[in-house]
């Protein structure tokens, strides 16, 4: 992987973490608790999935470990327009 | 005088029900009750406890302060006799218990076999955490273990022993596993990615004994005159609903406690919800079981509503469940199947009979190496579909199969040989947003 390659990498993250959001569909989730246990930070992803509400905290860094993880297809990243009024 | 409530079962119709109640009623007390030393856990995530994806503490999705939030009284207790007329619900201890509205949520449990030797401590299940904490502790000391069974628990039991036992042997009664669900070519997928996993697999074999040594498990004989050497032997023929209670307090009781829309049972200030509910079905025309952790999600949410004065009525989902077989994720929806699994009485955990009320549709179907698509075609509508491997497709199938969205523009071309299927179906989901 070039420097080049890595710079655009680390743009493409940093852009996901300003304008997307893991968003999950409770109807899928059973609690079975692995997007928590695997969540670098200890997000209690499991709790947004049974509200039903997206991982709107400002300290998830949009890795997208949990969606990864979720073996049911519960987590997905969502674009988010945040200066949307 | 505000509203007493008594729940009994701490599973997630339970909880889900005590919270709608809680929402809607915010002084009426609260009685949960339930028999599970360990309270309420997520029963599907049991899979990955057993396999050391998750840690034994991450099983519990709420902190105590959630319960107290919702100002819950909880019993740890069996719930013994109930009398309707008098409204009161006797625990093992004799105590009575006065309620206004009921809710039984008692779960189901595992079919247990009637054959020499399954008394034996060594020859397990797998309903709730103390079973898993059992199989572990045992499968860390075998070498070898043998499963029966079928559907997705005896699926989850052999990934789980694989991690901890030298040989787990798996035995099918037929051809194929999970026969009324999957297809020949789904099972023969699963039962190559089990066999390359080192899982011996032993077809039309079906268990006569456990054979026992100084107390301990030390084989299985099967009716073919087989001898297994084993360890431990794990059994998932299945399923019933815990109704006893139910059914001795004179309530209509069929497989299930039989419940209308509202989830009410036959007596009017009793509800019903989750794995022992046997609930109306439009589709089917018939009152179907589902043993689906979101189905009981959703009667314990309706059950809730109504036990405080709503009027809510329970609109059944198409049933989904996605879930691994044998490390490959898959996605069941709709109706898929039909007629018996010569490896299960009844239903199993994770399962829904709509899945096998499969009438009149064409299949169409696409295979790659790992992943493998078949949609059951009917006149305007998917009725069903099993979608292994990759799942891009589905929450795309989710929506044409549960909203039963007209599939008329591409049905003939669904249907014609070697058709691209997945691409076919995602362009046509994007373009009926």
């Amino acid at each position: 992987m070039t420097l080049r390659d890595l710079l655009q990498r680390d743009r493409d993250r940093r852009t996901a973490l300003v304008t997307g959001q893991v968003t999950p569909e409770a109807g899928r989730c059973v609690q079975c608790g692995i997007c928590t246990y695997y969540c670098p930070i200890n997000i209690d992803v499991r709790r947004h999935a049974w509200l039903g509400q997206p991982v709107q905290e400002s300290h998830c860094l949009t890795c997208g470990e949990c969606i990864a993880r979720c073996p049911r297809g519960v987590l997905r990243f969502e674009r988010i327009e945040l200066f949307v009024p | 005088m505000p509203t007493r409530y008594c729940i009994v079962g701490q599973g997630v119709a339970g909880i889900a029900a005590a919270q709608a109640i809680r929402a809607a009623d915010a002084a009426g007390p609260i009685t949960l009750i339930s028999d599970d030393p360990h309270g309420y856990y997520s029963r599907p995530g049991l899979a990955y406890y057993l396999t050391g994806e998750i840690q034994r503490g991450h099983l519990f999705p709420w902190r105590e302060q959630e319960f107290q939030q919702l100002g819950l009284h909880r019993v740890l207790g069996r719930a013994i006799s109930l009398n309707p007329a008098e409204h009161r619900l006797w625990l093992a201890n004799n105590v009575p218990l006065v309620y206004d509205r009921l809710l039984l949520a008692t779960g189901a449990s595992a079919v247990r076999p009637t054959l020499p030797g399954s008394d034996l401590p060594q020859v397990i299940k797998l309903d709730n955490l103390a079973d898993a904490d059992q199989m572990l502790a045992l499968a860390r000391r075998a070498q070898s273990a043998v499963v029966v069974g079928g559907g997705i628990t005896a699926l989850e039991i052999v990934e789980g022993l694989r991690q901890h036992c030298r040989r787990v042997h798996y035995l099918l009664r037929g051809q194929r596993y999970w026969s009324n669900v999957l297809d020949e070519a789904e099972a023969r997928l699963v039962m190559q990615r089990l066999a390359a996993e080192g899982v011996r697999i032993h077809t039309h074999s079906e268990l006569a004994a456990i054979e026992a040594k100084r107390g301990r498990v030390a084989a299985v004989l099967t009716t073919a005159g087989q001898r297994i050497a084993c360890d431990l032997v794990a059994i998932a023929i299945g399923v019933a609903p815990r109704a006893e209670l139910a059914q001795a307090a004179g309530l209509a009781v069929a497989r299930g406690i039989l419940v209308d829309e509202t989830l009410r049972t036959s007596d009017p200030d009793i509800f019903a919800a989750g794995d022992v509910a046997q609930v109306f079905d439009p589709r089917a025309g018939k009152a179907l079981l589902d043993t689906l952790w979101n189905s009981a999600r959703s009667h314990g949410h309706t059950a809730g509503q109504n036990m405080a004065g709503g009027a809510l009525r329970y609109v059944k989902p198409m049933p989904l469940n996605v879930t691994r077989l044998a490390g490959i994720t898959t996605t069941i929806i709709g109706a898929v199947g039909a007629g018996r699994d010569a490896d299960l009485i009844g239903i199993a955990r994770g399962d829904s009979e709509l899945w096998r009320e499969l009438g009149q549709a064409l299949v169409a179907e696409e295979e790659h190496e790992v992943n493998r698509l078949r949609l059951l075609v009917g006149l305007t509508t998917l009725v069903g579909a099993v979608l292994m491997g990759d799942q891009r497709l589905s929450r795309p199938l989710q929506r044409l199969i549960g909203e039963q969205i007209d599939i008329t523009p591409i049905r003939s071309q669904l249907l014609t040989p070697d058709a691209p299927l997945a691409s076919l179906l995602t362009r046509f989901a994007e373009g009926v947003r």
